[in-house]
């Protein structure tokens, strides 16, 4: 045999100097894919009552009025800072009880503390309330519950429970094998291996995404407050842009999330940082 | 006896955080009007509600072909946003990362552009966007468009600084321009971290474009919108069921995708 039936060459007889491998392959057609469907998706668009030549200076003229004279006119500085603190409060209530029982939830769907199909049970379950959008929930949850904090903060808790399941299980699986099984070794029952072994090597890293969750969850919680009547800050910006057309005041809101959202990523970063530099580019 | 204080301190630093945690819990129900034992009682209320009211009927199946058109246009939409999105994020991120950087005030603008495009909440977007564009497909899609810019930025300029540093250096001592750089040593080394961010901002804007839907009055939520106002709730749980398959479809799949090239 010649050497020449084991050169691959190209249609037009050059010799190939790219071997495609599977993963190259499946960028390309992700790629591709996404491509079309972005064409297809601008043909697809519904144009009614657009006029890009008025609705763009419009827009820019609005936000010139918003970010260079914002002001507050219908409530006081008084109370858009309780308003402030119902949105805050809204999305610590619901990460607090979050983590806890995600914390439990995840024990039990982290595959080396638990058994199989109960793992495998509790990921189903996950996958599909995750799947649910937060705003679904509450609303759900607001004719279900009654309308009122109740109904946010469950709907909230759900989407973190889920978040932080995911999140809590993966890293209760990082746990270094052998620290189970010598605790094993030495008769140590369930609780003393998750709160001896799994609790200490993890604790920093569950704190991380409790927290990185907060700050998720300060956003929902806005969002909740315009969609769904939630209420908080989200709540005056939906009135604001909605029943006042007041600009400068939808300014002066954005402004105060902007400025607590800047607040809380800093600090999540410089714990991500400080706490585990290597997990946190990886994190998504 | 140092090894006795430090115990006793870390002990003491367990407490305060304790107490802080519980001092907060309670100071948030009382300021939000929480309370968690009625929060738990009405519990199985609601899942009793849950179960006799949402479900699927043979009037509700109807509608579905109406659903179903909306539900593309919205994924359609997220995917387009996402895609437009991370052209611009591209850019910004070659601008604002330590290794592909050229001047400062590019990074500093880039970096400030990605921060208030992510941390001004969608909501606020869609609100201030509606007032000029209206309500059609477009408005939720520039809102989708700038919280992806800016989180796909931010994304792309860790992966972007995570790649090595020593290809760019080997083509720069070679004398390659700014671009044959970028498209022969950075571009290649990050693609796949890339995709598998553009896959997860698809994920997050499919759920998002439900949200600004609601407000927008546009696609999938402004269809689940108008029968929940409308106290249809057989078709809420039809809306509801085909937001979670196509979530749960695209998931599999982005999994599936991320599986074979990382």
């Amino acid at each position: 045999m010649d050497a020449s039936t084991y050169i691959k060459r190209e249609a037009s007889g050059r010799i190939a100097i790219k071997m495609g491998s599977k993963s190259e392959r499946v960028m390309t057609w992700t790629v591709t894919v996404l491509i079309a469907l972005t064409i297809a998706a601008f043909l697809f668009f519904d144009y009614t009552g657009l006029d890009l030549s008025k609705a763009i200076p419009e827009t820019f003229y609005n936000l010139k009025t918003m970010f260079l004279e914002p002001a507050l006119s219908h409530f006081t500085w008084g109370q858009a800072f309780y308003q402030m603190g119902v949105t805050l409060g809204l999305a610590f209530l619901s990460t607090i009880f979050g983590a806890i029982i995600a914390f439990f939830l995840a024990l039990m769907a982290a595959s080396n503390l638990s058994k199989a199909w109960i793992s495998k049970t509790v990921r189903v379950i996950v996958a599909f309330v995750r799947a649910v959008p937060t705003v679904l929930w509450v609303l759900i949850f607001a004719i279900a519950a009654g309308l009122g904090s109740e109904a946010a903060v469950l709907g909230m808790l759900f989407h973190s429970i889920a978040y932080l399941v995911k999140a809590f299980s993966e890293a209760f699986e990082e746990v270094d094998q052998g620290i189970l099984e010598a605790l094993r070794a030495t008769g140590a029952n369930w609780w003393h291996i998750v709160v001896h072994a799994v609790l200490p090597s993890t604790f920093t890293y569950l704190l991380s995404w409790t927290f990185l969750r907060f700050e998720i969850n300060f956003a929902v919680a806005v969002a909740m407050g315009a969609a769904a009547g939630a209420g908080g800050i989200g709540f005056e910006l939906f009135m604001a842009s909605g029943f006042y057309f007041d600009l400068r005041e939808v300014g002066m809101i954005t402004y105060m999330i902007l400025i607590f959202a800047i607040v809380l990523e800093i600090l999540s970063t410089k714990m991500k940082e400080r706490y585990f530099p290597a997990a946190a580019k990886s994190a998504n | 006896m140092n090894e006795k204080t430090m115990k006793a301190s870390r002990k003491w630093q367990t407490i305060f955080f304790i107490l802080l945690i519980i001092g907060m819990t309670l100071a948030s129900s009382a300021i939000t009007g929480f309370n968690i034992i009625h929060g738990i009682a009405t519990l199985p209320k609601a899942g009793a509600w849950i179960l006799s009211n949402l479900m699927i009927t043979q009037e509700s199946l109807e509608r579905l072909p109406t659903i179903l058109e909306k539900l593309l246009e919205t994924i359609l939409m997220s995917i387009a946003a996402t895609t437009t999105g991370t052209a611009v994020a591209f850019f910004l991120s070659l601008m604002g990362s330590k290794t592909t950087g050229t001047k400062k005030v590019f990074g500093v603008f880039a970096r400030f552009v990605a921060s208030a495009s992510r941390n001004i909440p969608v909501v606020a977007w869609a609100l201030i966007l509606l007032l000029s564009f209206g309500q059609n497909s477009v408005t939720g899609y520039l809102a989708l468009f700038v919280g992806s810019v800016g989180f796909l930025t931010r994304a792309f300029i860790e992966s972007i600084d995570e790649a090595s540093q020593s290809a760019v250096e080997a083509l720069r001592a070679t004398g390659a321009t700014y671009f044959q750089i970028v498209f022969k040593a950075v571009v290649p080394q990050c693609m796949p971290q890339m995709i598998s961010w553009i896959l997860f901002m698809i994920e997050t804007n499919i759920r998002n474009a439900t949200l600004v839907g609601i407000l927008t009055g546009t696609g999938i939520g402004y269809t689940f919108d108008l029968y929940y106002k409308t106290l249809n709730y057989n078709a809420v749980a039809l809306v509801t069921f085909s937001i979670i398959l196509a979530v749960i479809v695209i998931e599999l799949m982005s999994n599936y995708i991320r599986k074979v090239i990382i």
